[in-house]
């Protein structure tokens, strides 16, 4: 996996709750079995008034002028819950999208986020509010910086935050690990765990 | 020291705890179905590597085959047919069992998991599939991962995560007889919202909780996925033995005395300290159903359609607002007053015996009403064949639903069954997103008793009326 690096981008708000990973990816757009593919099904269901011709929603944020190029999305609270999709991070991901911040996510699409290179930034709703504030008048010209290593994100010379990050999470992204060779270092461990709990637990082992 | 049922889990399964705060956790069994599955099967090969323990992993068709008798590979979504082979191809190659679309148990992967043994009692299953947290009903450690961890699980017979805070909701008194598992979950997620277990290991307890029979049980911890939980989870008690004790793949009769030894100690120590915890109280509960596009969005069906405009949150507000226009509802109207086009059992929160003995028991003599269009698709081939012994099938018939082959079918759109746009249906299944149930179609979550009952009157209502 490529490391995560230091970026500026355009934000787009999409200030729902509970945006659910059917409407990030609907089912209908994964079509293949594959990880592409996907960013023309990017929430499908509202960036297109009708989403078989594929005709434009004019309305929708991404589709607007002064969000093109979209790299991070400011979204409401308990953004990617619902089913476990990974998909629905392929698609942002293939779309262009480094970076999501919202006050919270839905535990299985963070989790894909990471594998997948894509920083999911929790924010209290004041300052998400503050941070769009203070890009909206130009998106285009107020663009987020986005530091993982400092964990800061900055529109510089008007808005500060420091966030929060797991520290597991951030050594992944930063060094672009592959956990499951990271998991290899431990093989040993994994043997020996499993050499006893044969012994505790024989039913388990078939 | 007194633990937690989840900390004896997580205990059991701890194979290594790192400095940044992740543990590595053994992962017992790993089930895979051709939506999601057939990924990961791909992107292990891909990158040359393969599954460690092939007897571990387990394969299921269930989300994209159709449910129309006389099935085959073909499905309504174009597409869908290249899921089910590369599914089949992958399985081959991986050399792990696969219930394919003419095996006698082939089903939806949450409800065979149990119902073969292959989740046991304290063990820990994963699948990339958010509803994995079902299985916590017999006491499983399960929860649903992304395709990229299914390649690590299945990689190296572990995960690595961090552990979770615990909650418990315990729910005291006792359930009305038209009241539900189905209505329990739905009404705790109304009052805590979707987020309210957030991130949380949550074990359902009390006394409400211990009446509840196995299959009950599942169907509670399949919604703490909608909680916004980690899992589910539910004490082993003699009902879970007796469930999990006498199924294909549960431990052989050497080993099975050993084994329900260790699953009697599957329960919280009487003062087991939790980082937080719940009372709901279970007298209170109504059936409940939902009028929006989010869980929460629940209400008693003696309720009425909320308000916006006394709504102070903003995002709350826009949301509502949305919900109402999806939904096409009017506000401060009885929920009674929604009139349904369409009636759906099924998915792995309501399609087990339990579930459609409940409903065929209300059905039985009663007709569909006229304008509903009324669809039951039983949880797994062994289910179906159950309930054909009991008749049941006929009664389902002779009151006017369709009889199907087992699936996911109706509860999401992959597959692409759906009952089609502005349609309103009256839904077993777990989510009432936007689109779910198809491009435009609007879903109402209910118990499979509300289902039956309102599939009868047209209008939604509940059994007892």
């Amino acid at each position: 996996m490529e490391p995560f690096k230091t970026f500026r981008g355009v934000g787009a708000p999409l200030l729902r709750e509970n945006i659910d990973t059917d409407a990030i990816i609907p089912s209908r757009e994964m079509q293949k079995v594959a990880k592409s593919g996907l960013s023309a099904g990017l929430f499908a269901g509202w960036r297109y008034k009708d989403p078989i011709s594929r005709q434009i929603n004019p309305e929708f944020v991404l589709n607007k002028t002064d969000y093109q190029n979209t790299q991070i999305i400011l979204a409401g609270k308990n953004f990617g819950c619902g089913s476990s999709r990974e998909h629905a991070v392929w698609a942002l991901k293939e779309f262009g999208i480094k970076a999501v911040i919202a006050p919270s996510f839905g535990r299985i699409f963070l989790g894909n986020c990471i594998r997948n290179c894509i920083l999911p930034i929790s924010l209290p709703g004041d300052q998400l509010k503050e941070l769009i504030s203070a890009t909206e008048i130009d998106p285009q010209k107020f663009l987020i910086q986005v530091d993982l290593l400092s964990q800061c994100i900055e529109v510089v010379g008007l808005v500060k935050f420091n966030f929060e990050f797991d520290q597991a999470s951030k050594e992944i992204l930063l060094e672009g690990l592959d956990p499951i060779s990271l998991t290899e270092r431990s093989s040993r461990e994994i043997i020996n765990f499993e050499e006893l709990d044969r012994e505790n637990r024989p039913w388990i082992y078939l | 020291m007194t633990r937690t049922l989840f900390e004896k889990l997580w205990e059991i399964h701890e194979v290594a705890l790192f400095d940044n705060g992740e543990s590595l956790i053994r992962i017992d069994r790993v089930f895979l179905h051709e939506r999601t599955g057939s990924i990961a099967l791909q992107g292990l090969e891909e990158k040359g590597r393969s599954v460690a323990n092939p007897k571990h992993v387990f394969c299921t068709m269930d989300h994209i085959v159709d449910t129309k008798p006389g099935r085959s590979d073909s499905t309504q979504m174009p597409s869908g047919k290249d899921f089910i082979t590369a599914t089949r191809n992958s399985a081959r190659r991986a050399d792990i069992e696969l219930f394919d679309l003419d095996s006698q148990f082939q089903g939806i992967v949450h409800v065979i998991s149990p119902e073969l043994g292959i989740a046991l009692p304290g063990s820990t299953v994963v699948c990339p599939d958010s509803h994995t947290c079902t299985l916590g009903g017999i006491g499983a450690l399960a929860w649903g991962i992304g395709s990229s961890e299914a390649e690590h699980a299945m990689a190296t017979n572990t995960l690595r995560v961090k552990k979770p805070k615990t909650l418990r909701v315990n729910f005291e008194g006792a359930l009305a007889p038209s009241v539900t598992a189905k209505d329990m979950i739905l009404h705790l997620i109304s009052c805590f919202g979707s987020d309210g277990g957030a991130g949380c290991a949550c074990e359902f307890a009390g006394p409400a909780v211990r009446e509840l029979s196995i299959e009950e049980r599942m169907t509670l911890c399949n919604m703490a996925v909608e909680f916004s939980a980690f899992t589910g989870l539910v004490a082993v008690d003699e009902k879970t033995i007796e469930y999990s004790s006498n199924r294909k793949f549960s431990p052989k009769a050497h080993l099975i005395a050993a084994a329900i030894d260790h699953w009697r100690s599957l329960k919280s120590d009487e003062n087991a300290v939790f980082d937080n915890e719940i009372t709901i109280c279970c007298n209170d509960i109504k059936p409940t159903v939902t009028w929006g596009t989010s869980p929460q969005h629940a209400l008693s069906i003696d309720a009425f359609i909320p308000s916006p405009l006394h709504i102070e949150n903003a995002e709350t507000k826009e949301s509502w607002s949305r919900a109402l226009d999806y939904m096409d509802l009017m506000p401060e109207t009885p929920i009674t007053s929604i009139k349904i086009d369409c009636a759906f059992i099924g998915s792995c929160t309501n399609s087990r015996i339990g579930d459609l003995r409940k409903a065929a028991a209300f059905l039985r003599g009663k007709k569909v009403s006229p304008w509903v269009k009324a669809v039951c698709v039983p949880g797994s081939t062994q289910v179906k064949k159950e309930a054909e012994k009991e008749g049941l099938d006929e009664v389902f018939t002779a009151a006017g639903f369709e009889w199907r082959e087992s699936g996911c079918s109706m509860c999401f759109y992959a597959g692409g069954e759906t009952f089609g746009p502005n349609k309103r249906v009256i839904s077993t299944t777990n989510r009432n997103f936007e689109g779910r149930q198809g491009p435009g179609t609007r879903t109402h979550l209910a118990s499979p008793l509300t289902v039956v009952a309102s599939a009868c009157s047209g209008y939604i209502c509940s059994a007892e009326n």
